[in-house]
């Protein structure tokens, strides 16, 4: 891939970084007047190693868990400067930081009304410290503490809907997208910008060593996740649902195939049920599938 | 010009006449006067400040951290639990290098549960990279508001700095101070310039990652500006009497009949106003007491201490804080004061006062004298009630 002035190459992200590409796509479309808040996690890690950076707009980390909260005061500045209208701020983090720890500060935020989009980059666990589980982690995930075993097929409960949570503050805009669907992702970030107010957008980013797959399998292995339902993209503005990305359903045995966190349900029909259920009820819930 | 206004209400005028850009705080007692004050002013317009509710003290600094990165003033105030919720983030925006200013309305610590005062909340943060000033009274305590903003937006600064003043006894106590008028404040703290902050003309990235390769060196500059900062401090509060007609020496240390002193008690905070009394009711009677009182307890003054104190006999060292396990917190810095060193005083007792808001009675202080002789005791507690222990021990 070409240099990009925004988010430049040459930072240390593992090879088929799904969350590199997405962080791309979003700091492109977002432009350069955009002054990006991150919160501790692998991107902030790979991307800004003392004395490089891969960052061509502002951005500051701070802690792991308050990117929503540092940005909300970066807003207020920017009113307080008279420059907001002419600036677009980001928070951002993983899904452990912002479904688990950070979860009470983007709930601030988005209550408070702040200009700002949140983006949660997903790739369903804690991976810069080895793979633990989260609060987004999916259904019988093998992580390092949601083992599977004699008595546990991994993670025992569902992903936190915090798409849903963040709906139900009433912000203009929510949206999950895919780093399998790039173009889609980038017209979600800039739908995003258009709107004032707080928007949140969840992008499932693929982790070739967290998720066990080759490098080169990031894209299908993500876009796998849309197209059996597991990984519906959705849109809601103002806490109604306003869009969905339909599908044509595969068989969630095909995506769990992939990857080796999913490896062994492989030879257990009864768990791999249980998943098809959880693609059933997102397939029903949010009208996925295709009218042939 | 002189009021007679609540020492809350007073430290919200004086942070009206800073005018600072972004206001973050969550509710605490007894910090809540101040905060409320800031925010009917935002909603009277007679502030022009961006006044962010947050939903924990944690956000709050978090707040003014992301409006200070973006270059402008910022503050806020808390107490007790809730700057322990901050403590995260306090130490951060040290290590960040963040001009913030903050009032800790100083409150003990649970449990059990008390919203009374001791300085037991800001002296658990003294590592956190802040530098931390105690008043003795109102006048103090808003005047080193105005000091903390120029110290903290120093060029050759660049660090957060926490006003420290007692809870309830200050914050909720009425005094004639004289308000600096805006004119003179406007004249000592100029509008703030930051060195470097968020601005997509010049984008910075702030907050990286450091590898054992850098990281020591980052907390060394941090180490080295603190101890280049006490000289700082004497120069700033010099250009503070020209200004303002005050007559603070270094901001370090108050030295209280401590010339030809013989006994001297060490203490921090509003305490000091009831020692101050003590000694000059023995003073009156010939006695040779006196009171060093500990301004500014980061960074820490070793050498003024120990100038004040090499000839001082006994010492005894009140504090409202106990480090449990450990000899008290200022009790350890002055003993650290005299190590090796040919002079200093033949005894050094520490003594715990005043936890939780149990009163410091000018008798307490006599007890404090009394009990300074030439064995050295260590954190033993003034005012204790031996009836509510008995049960505990059985006897």
């Amino acid at each position: 891939m070409e240099n990009s002035p925004l988010f430049r190459s040459g930072h240390t992200a593992c090879a088929g970084c799904g969350q590199a590409i997405a962080a791309r796509l979003v700091i492109e479309a977002a432009g350069a007047n955009t002054i990006v808040v991150n919160n501790t996690g692998c991107l902030e890690v790979f991307t800004t190693k003392y004395p490089d950076t891969a960052w061509g707009v502002p951005w500051i980390h701070s802690l792991f868990e308050n990117s929503a909260a540092v940005a909300s005061g970066v807003e207020a500045a920017l009113i307080y400067l008279g420059k907001k209208n002419a600036t677009n701020v980001i928070a951002q983090g993983g899904d452990g930081s912002t479904g688990d720890i950070g979860l009470q500060a983007l709930s601030g935020m988005l209550e408070r009304g702040h200009d700002i989009l949140y983006v949660c980059y997903d790739n369903e666990a804690y991976m810069n410290t080895g793979v633990q589980r989260s609060g987004l982690t999916p259904f019988n995930t093998n992580t390092t503490t949601s083992p599977a075993g004699a008595q546990s097929s991994g993670n025992i409960r569902p992903k936190k809907p915090v798409p849903e949570i963040c709906a139900a503050h009433g912000i203009p805009y929510v949206a999950c997208a895919s780093v399998g669907f790039p173009q889609d992702l980038s017209r979600k970030v800039k739908k995003a910008f258009s709107i004032k107010g707080p928007k949140y957008i969840q992008i499932h980013a693929s982790c070739p060593l967290g998720w066990r797959h080759e490098a080169n399998q990031m894209l299908p292995v993500a876009k796998l996740a849309v197209e059996t339902g597991l990984y519906p993209l959705f849109e809601y503005e103002f806490g109604v649902l306003a869009g969905r990305k339909q599908i044509t359903p595969k068989p969630v045995e095909e995506y769990l195939k992939t990857q080796g966190r999913f490896k062994h349900l492989l030879n257990n029909p009864e768990e791999v049920k249980k998943i098809q259920e959880i693609a059933d009820n997102n397939i029903k819930k949010y009208n996925l599938k295709l009218e042939s | 010009m002189k009021e007679f206004i609540e020492g809350s209400h007073a430290i919200a005028e004086i942070i009206k006449a800073t005018k600072p850009g972004v206001i973050s705080a969550y509710p605490i007692t007894p910090q809540t006067h101040i905060v409320e004050d800031l925010a009917q002013m935002v909603a009277n317009k007679e502030l022009d400040s961006q006044f962010v509710n947050v939903e924990s003290e944690h956000s709050a600094a978090s707040v003014v951290l992301g409006g200070s990165a973006t270059g402008v003033r910022v503050y806020t105030a808390t107490s007790s639990q809730g700057l322990f919720y901050m403590q995260e983030v306090v130490f951060n925006i040290a290590g960040m290098r963040l001009p913030v200013v903050m009032t800790c309305a100083n409150r003990a610590i649970s449990a059990p549960i008390n919203i009374w005062n001791d300085q037991q909340d800001s002296i658990s943060l003294r590592d956190s990279g802040w530098f931390q000033i105690y008043a003795e009274d109102n006048q103090e305590a808003v005047d080193f508001h105005l000091i903390a903003y120029r110290l903290a937006e120093d060029k050759r600064v660049m660090l957060p700095v926490m006003v420290c003043m007692d809870g309830f006894i200050l914050t909720h106590g009425m005094e004639t101070v004289d308000m600096p008028q805006q004119d003179k404040v406007n004249k000592f703290l100029p509008a703030y310039k930051p060195l470097y902050k968020l601005d997509t003309a010049n984008p910075v990235s702030m907050g990286l990652l450091a590898d054992p390769d850098y990281y020591m060196e980052a907390r060394f500059a941090i180490q080295e500006t603190m101890r280049e900062s006490i000289g700082y401090l004497s120069e700033i509060s010099g250009e503070f009497n020209a200004v303002f007609g005050r007559d603070y020496k270094d901001l370090l240390v108050e030295e209280y009949q401590t010339k030809d002193a013989e006994k001297v008690i060490v203490a921090m905070g509003s305490v000091c106003g009831t020692i101050k009394e003590v000694v000059d009711e023995q003073r009156a009677k010939g006695k040779k007491v006196g009171l060093l009182r500990i301004i500014t307890y980061r960074p820490f003054p070793y050498a003024r201490v120990y100038e004040a104190l090499k000839d001082v006999a006994k010492v005894a060292v009140l504090d409202k804080a106990v480090s449990l396990g450990a000899y008290a917190p200022i009790a350890v810095e002055i003993k650290a004061a005299f190590y090796g060193k040919k002079k200093g005083p033949k005894v050094v007792s520490s003594f715990v006062a005043g936890l939780g808001g149990r009163d410091i009675t000018l008798e307490s202080v006599h007890e404090v004298f009394r009990r300074l002789n030439a064995k050295e005791v260590n954190s033993d507690f003034i005012d204790l009630k031996p009836e509510l222990l008995k049960e505990e021990y059985g006897e």
